[in-house]
């Protein structure tokens, strides 16, 4: 501004402020401007997130219920015989009992019995079975219980399977769809919450299916990741920024532990696959060897959140404490690291959530194995939450669509709880000065 | 410059706290302190008066070693803490500044309860044996710190929650809480009102009572009102020392002079 009224002879403030109103406008526009793309780039991501949601939810809620068959059992003790167990006709007792209840169907006729069989779960029978092994007094009584049915009457009964489609396309034949209806017409078939996706492992069965497995997988694989990754990240950013000499050498591992938290995590999972399971002989697919892995991936989040948050502690603090006389390892204990803590907890919880949700290394671990039961310990087998997700996208039956759905909707409620107690711990613990 | 043989004789008397010689300081390529001498007495306020950037604080940190964490920071030449030099590689820092408290320009208190900010310093030096003895010691500082008769009903509040001018007091009364012998006060007024400005002078010439108090300050009416001894920095020269009313009324350079009539600063 000077320089123009510079060349235009004596300055006159009249003139700034004749400049100064015709870029007024210009300024303005230009304000507005930014603030409507800031807004719509707000609006974008926020509607990707509703659709994201809502295509999880409206695909994946059906899996929060599971249709369920209401039986009056006879275990028949010339079938079912006390000293034999745990074998017996168990499956033969489930489709008879099925049988009295649907007149229509010739149960003699061995097809007809096969395919009124096949409307329950595979896993009814075992269920009367480990019923009548815990209580053997049941044979020779009728029993009432309650099953799921098998995976097609399920999307029956959830309308996902069109009956106005030519039965030749159809999962269920119309004489299926008769028995289904004759049973709901009894008032046999009930919806309850879907328990089982909680409380089962995987299985080959939709209706059977469950996350049990990946939970117990993905929390011995995060327990062993935090256990490692976090005091050694500790550790590792207190020595580098509070004792470590400033030199050539300290600027190298700075900028490869950079480095380290943008390596892809695949090449994790294929070094841990070298390592800990080549060359250290640990056991495949256990989630204490996913463990490893992920600390390997989370250590460097949690060493640059700890070296940022010890960084901005005020250097006030620190000659406070060392002008009263305090040793550099109390300055940083007593004060340094508490007032750190909030930023070293929030950094250390994003990284376990990143490693909540990591899928690739896990892979190459063997932790997409398919195993039926759920893991005990860090070294049995097991999937964890992304991976089961990953084998349930990859099933070919109609019922591990709507559980893909639902697995994810339940790995997203972990990450958003997860943040959340991040965001807590923060406010909590947060102090001024 | 300053007299050498007036300062080897004054060595020899018993009240001579802190004796400086030939002390440099560099920051890397930078000579902040050139050549300077100076003795601290027993039992006296002597104030480090100077313009901005003169070396007046870097000198300040020299006597408890806080340059200490700064790397690039180097100093040489002899600091005789009651005849001990206490650049010697056997001095431990801790210990030094066990006896050598110290006061910040800016009040800097732990963001921790008031009690606990006074209870720190005796807790690391394991200076009292039983909680009866810390709260005695706590009282005792902030009594001292002219601060106990506004806390005393709300010792588990925290110190941060205090006024600009409590807190420095506050931050005075811990400093004194570890029972040193010399305090080191860094332009401790400075982001102080001129109420709280004059409560904490009346403080630092209670002090003077038990205490060498080394004060660097902006302020040359404060140098003035609390100090015996004066010393003028200028481009990290030390360049006129003595006493207060000698140097302010009857400066012996131009250059002290020129500050205190405002002509340069």
């Amino acid at each position: 501004m000077s320089d123009i009224t510079h060349g235009a002879g004596a300055p006159t403030p009249k003139r700034t402020t004749e400049l100064v109103a015709a870029s007024l406008k210009r300024r303005h526009r230009k304000q507005a401007r930014l603030k409507w793309i800031g807004l719509g780039a707000i609006g974008l991501a926020f509607l990707m997130l509703i659709i994201l949601v809502g295509s999880l939810v409206s695909t994946g809620w059906q899996a929060f219920t599971q249709t369920h068959v209401t039986l009056a059992v006879y275990i028949d003790p010339e079938e079912i015989r006390e000293e034999r167990l745990p074998r017996g006709g168990f499956d033969d007792a489930l489709g008879a009992s099925l049988g009295r209840m649907l007149p229509q169907a010739d149960m003699s006729q061995r097809k007809i019995a096969k395919s009124v069989e096949k409307i329950l779960s595979n896993g009814a029978q075992f269920k009367l079975r480990d019923m009548v092994v815990a209580d053997p007094e049941l044979i020779g009584q009728i029993i009432t219980m309650t099953v799921p049915v098998a995976d097609p009457y399920d999307q029956l009964n959830k309308k996902l399977i069109d009956r106005d489609t030519p039965e030749q396309n159809r999962r269920v034949k119309d004489a299926e769809i008769g028995y289904f209806d004759a049973l709901k017409a009894q008032g046999a078939i009930s919806k309850p919450f879907n328990w089982a996706l909680f409380t089962n492992a995987d299985s080959r069965f939709p209706e059977l299916a469950g996350l049990k497995g990946a939970l117990a997988g993905s929390f011995w694989a995060l327990l062993t990741c935090f256990l490692i990754s976090f005091p050694l990240g500790i550790g590792a950013a207190i020595y580098l920024e509070e004792f470590a000499p400033k030199n050539k050498f300290s600027d190298f591992i700075e900028v490869n532990i950079n480095n380290l938290a943008a390596v892809p995590s695949v090449v994790f999972g294929l070094l841990a696959l070298a390592v800990f399971i080549g060359w250290f002989g640990l056991p495949r697919s256990a989630p204490f060897v996913g463990g490893l892995t992920l600390a390997l991936m989370t250590m460097p989040t949690i060493i640059i959140a700890t070296r940022a948050a010890l960084k901005s502690v005020p250097p006030s603090i620190r000659e406070a404490a060392l002008g009263l006389g305090a040793s550099k390892q109390q300055v940083v204990f007593q004060h340094v690291l508490p007032l750190a803590m909030p930023g070293v907890l929030t950094g250390t919880i994003i990284g376990l959530a990143q490693a909540l949700g990591e899928t690739a290394p896990l892979l190459l671990i063997g932790m997409n194995a398919f195993i039926t039961s759920a893991a005990s310990s860090p070294f049995d087998s097991a999937t964890a939450l992304p991976t089961q997700i990953f084998i349930w996208a990859d099933s070919p039956e109609r019922g591990f669509m709507s559980r893909t759905s639902a697995a994810i909707l339940v790995l997203l409620g972990f990450l958003v709880a997860m943040n959340a107690v991040a965001i807590f711990l923060r406010q909590k613990f947060e102090k001024k000065w | 410059m300053y007299d050498i043989a007036k300062t080897e004789s004054a060595l020899e008397q018993t009240d001579i706290k802190i004796a400086a010689r030939n002390v440099q300081v560099f920051y890397g390529d930078t000579h902040a302190i050139k050549d300077v001498d100076v003795d601290i007495e027993d039992k006296t306020v002597t104030a480090f008066i100077g313009p901005s950037g003169c070396g007046k604080s870097t000198f300040l940190r020299c006597l408890n070693r806080m340059n200490d964490t700064i790397d690039i920071c180097r100093v040489t030449g002899d600091i005789l803490l009651d005849g001990e030099d206490i650049y010697d590689p056997r001095v431990d820092p801790v210990q030094l500044r066990a006896k050598v408290g110290m006061v910040f320009q800016k009040p800097n208190p732990f963001p921790k309860s008031i009690y606990d900010n006074i209870a720190y310093g005796p807790r690391i030096h394991g200076l009292a044996r039983t909680k009866a003895e810390l709260d005695e010691i706590v009282e005792k500082s902030l009594r001292r710190g002219a601060i106990w008769d506004e806390v005393k009903d709300r010792l588990d509040a925290p110190g941060t929650g205090l006024s600009g001018g409590q807190q420095q007091r506050l931050c005075i009364a811990r400093a004194i809480a570890t029972e040193p012998e010399i305090l080191l006060m860094d332009e401790p007024c400075s982001a102080l009102d001129p109420i709280a400005t004059a409560q904490v002078e009346e403080l630092i010439d209670e002090l003077r009572q038990n205490y060498s108090v080394v004060i660097v300050t902006h302020s040359m009416q404060q140098a003035a009102r609390v100090s015996q001894k004066t010393a003028f920095f200028h481009l990290g020269n030390l360049v006129e020392f003595g006493e207060t009313g000698h140097i302010f009324t009857n400066p012996e350079d131009p250059r002290t002079e020129s500050y205190i009539t405002g002509r340069i600063g």
